[in-house]
């Protein structure tokens, strides 16, 4: 019964689609530009030679501060190097960042997230405080903290990153591992006889990970710009290497006189955040079957 | 933001736990509610409090020889072992975290050697500009998210995709670099409001925008999501049966339901603003607890690290302890019972 009526709904919600003339199959425009941006990212990620002449670290003092032109499309920086190729070669560093802070994070809350969903009600307790308390602390707090004691690196930034980031999933690990956990189809899987770690692996995990995939998404973005803020108070990466944040901190001191130094990195920080967003919601919402209009 | 998308749908699955939880309260549940509030919070700045002070503590280098001045003046043998002794740094770290601790328990937060003043007088003069601020940014964000919402929610097609575009967009933005940015066109090119140094509501305009801008985009989002759905309940249809104008259906119903999930990201918002304002005060030059905690952990300073912790922990336990009164306030149903 309850599988017709949703059959007859689905119909329904596709005819209302196909009445109101709102095409779901044609790419949203945000989303097409979003995925052309990544395209372009993982070129510079890949080969960043293919988009550019120069070198990140080239040295020119005689083309010190130029602005923007054909020939230094972001302008150069005070030592002369071309910016555009800094933010193209920086791409590596600085993706890489976010996404190993992002990967790191993910696999603390998994794992935080599975033992106090599914852990009996005082091992449930001790997670949700020890979250609690970690949620209170001020994580640029604890990345200053890691930073001073393991020394500014791009290691130190990926861990400090990824624990900051960790509570807020993990506290959705579980409540979606409650939520699945009771599921009906889990106590089908109980009744013919699976083992723990069958339901585990074949039920529980898949379900409860399935909106992971979209938060890793956005919080991709977030990552990058956490992990650039570290990098412009001075604890990421070193100056001289071309990671987008080290290179907004380096731009500050120019900033009446050359904007360039300083627009682009961010400008582009900008631009992934919105790319990764965009589409992580995109996918969210095609997931949850609403319209991805807006 | 930091890592905002993450910290809201973990706070959205407590919100649903929250609502049934609190179905079936009569005074006593209350009572109870209250005293386990109460008891996490104590819990939460004990944990905040311990792992500042092993973390501090965990740091490279000799905290006598901080205290003492730093490695660069070159403190002497002597000077060093007064300190240690003073300080106890002799003694096991176990026994000085409990001497520290019960300290703090009867209210000592203790001195500050690099501020050379006891750590509530350096946090009771920086604290009052970084509260003005935060509270200032969230009022701000607050405004943004409310006024994008009302007018851009389920308006015609390019109206609606406008807001959400915006939002998605000013949630991106990096607050140190908007603040660079703002700087430059407010204050150098434009020449309105001065760099640094401005004193009063002209100084805090800049600062609290930088701080508010990313946040309300954020906030934004997570209202715009309860918004529509709101406006498809069945509360909403009846409202405009019986003659409601739009305004005062979007006004009277949508507006309560949709601020709940946000306002329940609130009082984590307020702890996460803490931590913006260690960037915006280093960039606008501002007195605040930023700097102070900046300065602690740069110096080793263990008891005023653990001091604006703690503050800040206790911020986010009275924030929600507010969001948990304003919800009553909002949503009439928790009331009736």
């Amino acid at each position: 019964m309850t599988a017709i009526n949703s059959r007859s709904s689905v119909a329904a919600v596709a005819r209302a689609a196909t009445f109101r003339g709102t095409s779901l199959r044609l790419p949203r425009p945000g989303p097409l530009l979003a995925v052309l941006f990544l395209l372009f990212l993982v070129v510079a990620v890949v080969d960043p030679s293919l988009l550019t002449r120069y070198q990140p670290l080239a040295i020119n003092p005689a083309h010190s501060l130029e602005p923007p032109s054909f020939t230094h499309w972001f302008g150069t920086d005070p030592s002369g190097r071309d910016i555009f190729a800094r933010v193209v070669y920086g791409a590596a560093p600085s993706l890489s960042i976010g996404v190993a802070a992002t990967a790191l994070a993910l696999v603390l809350a998994i794992t935080l997230g599975l033992i106090g969903g599914l852990g009996g009600r005082f091992v449930d307790g001790v997670v949700s405080r020890v979250l609690e308390v970690l949620f209170a602390f001020p994580a640029l707090l604890l990345a200053l903290l890691f930073v001073t004691i393991f020394g500014a690196s791009v290691t130190s930034l990926i861990v400090s990153v990824g624990l900051g980031s960790a509570p807020g999933y993990a506290r959705m690990v579980r409540g979606q591992v409650i939520a699945v956990k009771s599921a009906p189809y889990i106590k089908a899987s109980r009744v013919l006889g699976h083992s723990r770690a069958r339901i585990l692996r074949q039920s529980i995990l898949p379900n409860a990970m399935r909106p992971l995939l979209v938060l890793g998404t956005l919080g991709i973005g977030q990552s990058i710009v956490w992990a650039s803020s570290l990098s412009f108070l001075g604890l990421g990466a070193a100056p001289p290497a071309p990671e987008w944040g080290a290179m907004l901190a380096a731009g500050r001191d120019f900033i009446s006189s050359a904007w360039w130094a300083e627009l682009f990195p961010g400008a582009v920080i900008v631009l992934v955040t919105l790319a990764t967003t965009s589409l992580g919601r995109y996918v969210q919402r095609r997931l949850e079957g609403r319209d991805a209009g807006t | 933001m930091t890592a905002l998308a993450t910290a809201a749908v973990g706070f959205e699955d407590d919100l649903d736990s929250e609502f049934t939880a609190r179905a079936d309260s009569g005074p006593r549940a209350r009572w109870r509610r209250i005293g386990r509030d109460l008891g996490n919070g104590i819990l939460v700045l004990w944990g905040a409090a311990t792992l500042t002070f092993f973390a501090v503590n965990a740091m490279p280098g000799n905290p006598a020889v901080a205290m003492a001045g730093g490695a660069g003046s070159h403190p002497s043998k002597a000077l060093i072992a007064a300190v240690t002794r003073e300080y106890g740094f002799d003694k096991p770290l176990i026994v000085q975290y409990f001497t520290y601790l019960s300290q703090v328990v009867q209210g000592h937060l203790g001195f500050s050697a690099s501020q050379k003043e006891q750590v509530t007088t350096v946090i009771s003069q920086s604290i009052w500009p970084t509260i003005t601020l935060t509270l200032t940014a969230l009022a701000l964000a607050w405004l943004i998210a409310i006024a994008s919402c009302l007018i851009t929610v389920r308006r015609r097609r390019v109206v609606s995709s406008l807001g959400s575009g915006l939002e998605v967009f000013a949630a991106s933005l990096p607050q140190y670099w908007l603040g660079i940015v703002l700087l430059e066109v407010f204050a150098f090119t434009l020449g309105w409001i001065p760099a640094t140094g401005g004193t009063g509501i002209i100084g805090l305009i800049l600062p609290a925008l930088t701080l508010a801008i990313p946040l309300g985009g954020f906030l934004s989002q997570v209202t715009r999501d309860e918004f529509e759905a709101a406006l498809e309940q069945p509360f909403v249809v009846s409202a405009r049966a019986r003659g409601m104008s739009d305004r005062a259906v979007r006004l009277r119903h949508a507006l309560r339901h949709a601020i709940l999930p946000g306002l329940s990201l609130s009082g984590w918002a307020l702890g996460a603003l803490i931590s913006g304002a260690v960037i915006v005060e280093t960039l606008f030059s501002r007195n605040g607890l930023g700097g102070i905690l900046l300065v602690g952990v740069s110096q080793q300073d263990m008891p005023l690290t653990v001091g604006v912790t703690l503050i800040v922990a206790l911020t986010y336990v009275i924030a929600g302890l507010v969001v948990d009164a304003l919800y009553l306030l909002v949503d009439p149903r928790l009331r009736a019972r």
